[in-house]
């Protein structure tokens, strides 16, 4: 289906055109953080800590009198690197080796899904900090974990589509034809299988954004001074005895990308599906 | 028949836990640079090192030291803690119990909120109950469970003073104690499962309440609750069985995140603890063992969703 069909689609579904714009904005303020922010992110002000949210300091400051508003704008940047890698690492490893194994069947299909069930039995998180912790803690390390755990899923769902598709009469034509197998499931098979991948990923890229804020809320993502939502609420918790307030904003920032993330998937997912009609 | 049926579905876990095990071990291959000197740091001694290497097998073949990393497991033995010296099995399974009661407890909570909010939410579609179901079916499933912990925390604990806010008491200690404390961790890590099994059992109760045997009950004369209790919640049960499973290991996972936050001594917690002391085999352990209850889980899931579905024949 093509780009525009789609985008039009989505805007009759008003609660995934909203979230898309909160994301296309969370990205766009990624990106120019650092121009926009009203203070220096690390510079402290010892006179005014934890004060509440005023005039100048929109959501306050915390322990060391830092801005968080400040803060929080610098810590989407992690947020949607973490999504963004997370879709990608599966995108180009998990869906070519899904369709391939699709594609060839027999043993090599049999081996590469018993792997793939495998690995999809590990607990996701478990399986992210045991990889974070071999490679190294840090936040990029952590990013490269969460794609790694999110490959097996997109492997299996492009594998199952492949096997709906490569009896479909244009491959057959294809083969007859004289194309070559890597010609088939790039050209023939990869577009007709697409759209349920474009959906997996948008789901994806919000539970990456959960999954990298737990991981620096452990200390295992973002090491000081790199700036994360879930290192921001570590830092709240060990004051929620001093100042609960310190923790609503990165909270809610989470709270907020993770559901755009998902009703935006929602909402892709019906407008890519032929069989819905449109009204 | 079915004696055929478990062994068939007994020999389909071996080969994956024949991957899982080549997981685990993984871990360790991945390590950049030389794994003893990444573990032990820059100023160990040269002695210190080999004598690591050893301990770990690093000296020998890949192949070879899988196998033999596997021998030992498979023999309960999955090492020495690098930090302490403690024997890994030991410190996990002293650990299992914890984790165990806080997960069981997390489960029984998702169901009970999962069904209240599914069967609420059929009775009048549309309604305000209905929102609210559907709400908390969105939000449960998007909040960060460590958010949560320190949202109620905040409340409970620092505010009302009415629930602790760290620790744990077994329940085979004292049972008043372990209720308070298993409460708010165990809800918690529960929040994603409830809502979860809400929209499951919302969607599926909506279509088996349409069916013909529903209107079947209804027409012998059958009033609501019945209707919903014997047919609807009986027909609608069975994918949350399967969800029930996945669940299982998804919470497994997420107890690294709700022990930490409340310092509970469990599995999750050493998990966190032995990566942040680069205590490779107690990692290793915390891992094999986790992964290995939800190959358990899902098999005794696949098991059970055959016996409770009278469509699925065993040979």
């Amino acid at each position: 289906m093509q780009f525009r069909i789609i985008l039009q689609r989505v805007k009759r579904e008003r609660l995934a055109f909203v979230s898309l714009i909160y994301l296309l904005i969370l990205v766009l303020v990624a990106f120019f953080a650092r121009y926009i922010v009203p203070f220096d992110p690390e510079a402290q002000d010892l006179n005014q800590v934890m004060i509440a949210p005023n005039g100048s300091h929109w959501f306050g400051t915390d322990e060391l009198g830092r801005d968080i508003f400040t803060r929080l704008l610098l810590g989407s940047q992690a947020a949607i690197q973490a999504g963004l890698i997370a879709i990608l690492i599966p995108l180009f490893i998990g869906v070519p080796l899904g369709i391939i194994s699709g594609y060839l069947g027999g043993i090599v299909d049999d081996l590469f899904m018993r792997v793939v069930d495998a690995i999809l039995s590990f607990p996701a998180i478990l399986l992210a900090l045991g990889i974070t912790g071999a490679l190294g803690v840090n936040l990029w390390n952590a990013m490269i974990a969460i794609g790694i755990i999110f490959t097996p899923q997109f492997a299996r769902l492009a594998r199952g589509q492949t096997l709906q598709v490569r009896r479909e009469p244009y491959v057959e034509a294809a083969k007859i034809s004289g194309a070559g197998p890597l010609w088939i499931m790039y050209r023939h098979i990869l577009p007709n299988i697409a759209s349920p991948i474009i959906v997996q990923a948008s789901f994806s890229f919000s539970l990456a954004i959960l999954v990298e804020a737990s991981l620096s809320f452990l200390g295992m993502g973002a090491q000081s001074p790199q700036i994360s939502w879930g290192g921001m609420l570590h830092q709240a918790y060990s004051m929620i005895f001093v100042n609960p307030f310190m923790m609503i904003f990165p909270g809610a920032a989470i709270l907020l990308s993770v559901l755009a993330g998902n009703f935006f998937g929602d909402g892709l997912r019906i407008a890519v599906d032929p069989k819905i009609k449109r009204t | 028949m079915f004696y055929k049926f478990l062994l068939r579905r007994l020999m389909y876990v071996i080969p994956m836990l024949i991957v899982t095990t080549l997981v685990v071990f993984s871990l360790i291959l991945i390590i950049p640079g030389d794994p003893a000197l990444a573990l032990l740091g820059d100023n160990a001694t040269a002695e210190k090192l080999a004598q690591l290497r050893s301990q770990l097998g690093l000296d020998q073949p890949v192949l070879i030291q899988y196998g033999n990393w596997l021998l030992h497991a498979l023999q309960g033995d999955l090492g020495r803690s690098l930090f302490t010296g403690e024997i890994v099995s030991d410190a996990v399974f002293s650990r299992l119990g914890v984790t165990i009661q806080l997960v069981i407890s997390a489960m029984i909570i998702s169901f009970l909120i999962g069904m209240f909010f599914a069967i609420t939410s059929i009775l009048k579609p549309n309604s305000w109950m209905d929102y609210v179901a559907r709400f908390f079916g969105t939000l449960g499933t998007a909040i960060p469970n460590f958010w949560l912990a320190m949202l109620l925390v905040a409340l409970f604990s620092v505010k009302l003073g009415w629930l602790p806010a760290t620790g744990f008491v077994s329940i085979f200690e004292n049972t008043g104690g372990f209720l308070q404390s298993v409460l708010l961790p165990a809800f918690c890590l529960g929040a994603f499962g409830a809502a979860q099994i809400t929209r499951q059992l919302r969607s599926s109760l909506l279509e088996s309440m349409d069916s013909d045997y529903i209107r079947t009950a209804y027409s012998k004369g059958l009033s609501l609750w019945p209707v919903i209790w014997k047919h609807g919640l009986r027909n609608a049960f069975l994918p949350v069985v399967t969800t029930a499973g996945l669940l299982f290991g998804n919470m497994l996972g997420a107890t690294v995140v709700i022990e930490s936050v409340f310092a509970i001594p469990g599995m999750g917690q050493l998990a966190v603890n032995s990566i942040l002391q680069r205590d490779f085999p107690m990692l290793q352990g915390v891992v094999l063992v986790m992964v290995v209850m939800v190959l358990i889980i899902n098999f005794v899931t696949d098991v059970l969703y055959s016996i409770l579905d009278p469509r699925i024949e065993f040979d």
